[in-house]
């Protein structure tokens, strides 16, 4: 690793340790906030000033919550939802960008193109015929309108090409030579060889997936087929003023996800990152 | 390509790649090719998926540029939440990059920490920030307010402090990202430029100035790029923190009322469908433009 500015003396390595230590904390204080607001109990949060302290934790707003919303169905639903897609993603984009990465076929630079430009495009401009196509397939209020739609991103079928690039032809070749089918090199020489890639692309998709809102908001109106940003801003909208309850929420819909990034830390990062310099 | 044996034995023989390419195109074509033309023509009509698209040429664009007050409030909204959200999130990012590219201790738990937001969604962040900067002594932003003297602001019900409450948070959730992305620039940056402006003697600001700046410039470029189509896309935040506040998508007074937020409620909760894809069209074709206005004006401010 380079360290450009070398620190030079103790001076301004109190300031780096100062600056990311404010940093960090501002980062961890709404979610330490909301966590502890979780606990309190609604008589707490109205007579005290905002503490960090709670005299007697409780577990209501949990129950509140939980007896409220069907909460459990909504995290099968988001987690079925995000682990389809993401299953569809990296095969159809691994299969697409073999085929435009290794084969030559009539007219492969003009439809990866077009393919590549609609990144560009404001998801927003697809939005409304995007509804107007699910409503009448009749797919409104279903799984099929959370997951069809999204089960090949642009993004995927570049980043796999980009990877399955630089595999060397010979080794494809030699496969050939040895009696291997189209799909036998795909599935024994490309996917072993890409999955990094592959990571990547299946960490960038779930957590898209598991965070994604104005999709499900606009083709979900039914109660029981809501994924869990779709609950809680319905959540938001009846109950927000009851603070403790909220932040009950908030902390079931954040928690998985931040214990999923300290686990994996090193691979969302990287993942993350690289889709988005590479999208 | 073509060859004797004609583009239809091409196509036969070359039947596996077009298996392959298949279902991500077949995909494509249905839920974003024609979505996209689809949009373009619905631009032009007026459409309340009861009765039949009527064809009403430019009237739509006409309407919202001379006759639309709440769209060029959105606009307003949209272009002062994007002017102050990408470079004062973008300059703090930097910092937060150049300190934890020096060598210093707990690298990956200061990564992690900043990456929390990165992964939360924007809904819990958002309800979560709606209780920080909740009215009154409850909200811990008004508790600490208080404490150094200033007088409390009741944020989220007031027409003049939702946007930049709004603002706030959107500088705090997007600051881990373009942190790791610049400090992914800063990486690339080799350690012989520093080596020999140390021994001409320049000072760390001197290095930061000269070196880093000018070669961390395509990065740097990239994540205001980014920052800024994300910006436009203003949406989710406003629809959470203003939520119950008022009729309509954006608050009290439209006082947050942003492009998405206005396209969505034009388009889903009006159903008025031509007039919101001509809104579509308008954010495409600014998100385009400021595109383009970043590239030039990056090029020609530094000519290396």
């Amino acid at each position: 690793m380079t360290n450009p500015i070398k620190t030079k003396n103790k001076f301004t390595n109190i300031g780096v340790y100062t600056i990311l230590t404010l940093g960090a904390l501002s980062m961890a204080i709404p979610y330490v906030c909301m966590v502890i607001t979780s606990i309190k109990p609604i008589e707490e949060i109205q007579s005290y000033q905002p503490s960090f302290y709670v005299h007697n934790p409780t577990i209501t707003p949990y129950k509140e919550l939980f007896s409220l919303l069907p909460l459990g169905r909504y995290m099968l639903n988001s987690l079925f939802v995000a682990s389809l897609v993401t299953l569809c993603n990296v095969f159809f984009c691994s299969l697409a960008g073999y085929a435009f990465a290794k084969h030559r076929f009539y007219g492969r630079d003009k439809i990866f193109l077009l393919l590549l430009s609609t990144i560009m495009i404001p998801y927003q401009v697809n939005l409304i015929p995007g509804f107007i196509i699910i409503k009448n397939l009749g797919w409104l209020n279903s799984f099929y309108a959370l997951i069809i739609p999204n089960m090949a991103m642009a993004f995927g079928v570049f980043l796999c090409r980009q990877y399955i690039m630089s595999i060397p032809n010979d080794l494809l070749d030699t496969a050939k030579i040895d009696g291997c089918s189209e799909f036998g090199i795909y599935r024994l020489i490309i996917l072993p060889l890409i999955k990094p890639a592959l990571a990547t692309l299946a960490i960038f998709t779930f957590l898209s997936q598991w965070n994604s809102f104005v999709w499900p908001l606009i083709v979900i109106h039914n109660s029981s087929m809501r994924t869990v940003p779709l609950a809680l801003s319905v959540l938001n909208s009846q109950f927000g003023a009851n603070f403790s309850m909220m932040m009950a929420g908030a902390t079931v819909v954040t928690l998985p996800v931040l214990i999923v990034l300290l686990g994996l830390q090193k691979y969302i990062i990287e993942g993350i990152t690289m889709a988005g310099l590479k999208g | 390509m073509p060859s004797k044996k004609g583009i239809l034995g091409e196509l036969i023989e070359q039947r596996y790649s077009y298996l392959f390419i298949a279902p991500a195109v077949i995909l494509f074509s249905i839920f974003v090719f024609v979505p996209v033309i689809a949009s373009f023509f619905l631009s032009f009509t007026r459409y309340n998926m009861l009765s039949a698209p009527v064809w009403v040429g430019l009237d739509n664009y006409y309407n919202i540029f001379f006759k639309d007050p709440r769209f060029w409030k959105a606009l307003r909204n949209t272009t002062v939440y994007a002017i102050g959200v990408v470079p004062v999130g973008i300059s703090i990012s930097l910092l937060l990059a150049v300190a934890i590219d020096q060598k210093i201790k707990f690298k990956n738990f200061y990564k992690t920490v900043f990456f929390m937001p990165v992964v939360t969604s924007v809904i819990a962040i958002s309800v979560i920030w709606k209780w920080l900067f909740a009215g009154e002594k409850y909200g811990l932003i008004n508790h600490w307010l208080m404490k150094m003297g200033i007088s409390p602001v009741d944020w989220l019900m007031s027409p003049t402090w939702t946007l930049p409450a709004i603002m706030i948070m959107s500088v705090w959730a997007g600051l881990g990202y373009n942190m790791i992305l610049l400090l992914a620039g800063l990486q690339t940056i080799p350690n012989t430029f520093y080596e020999a402006a140390e021994i001409d003697g320049a000072s760390g600001w001197h290095k930061f100035w000269h070196i880093t700046l000018p070669l961390l410039r395509p990065t740097l470029l990239f994540a205001v790029i980014m920052s800024m189509i994300n910006s436009f896309q203003l949406f989710e935040q406003v629809y959470i923190m203003t939520s119950g506040t008022a009729e309509g998508a954006g608050g009290v007074l439209d006082c947050a009322l942003s492009l998405v937020a206005y396209l969505y409620e034009k388009g889903f909760q009006r159903f008025e469908m031509g007039y919101a894809s001509a809104i579509a069209y308008i954010l495409f074709g600014i998100i385009l433009i400021a595109t383009f206005i970043n590239m030039r004006v990056s090029r020609s401010r530094f000519e290396y």
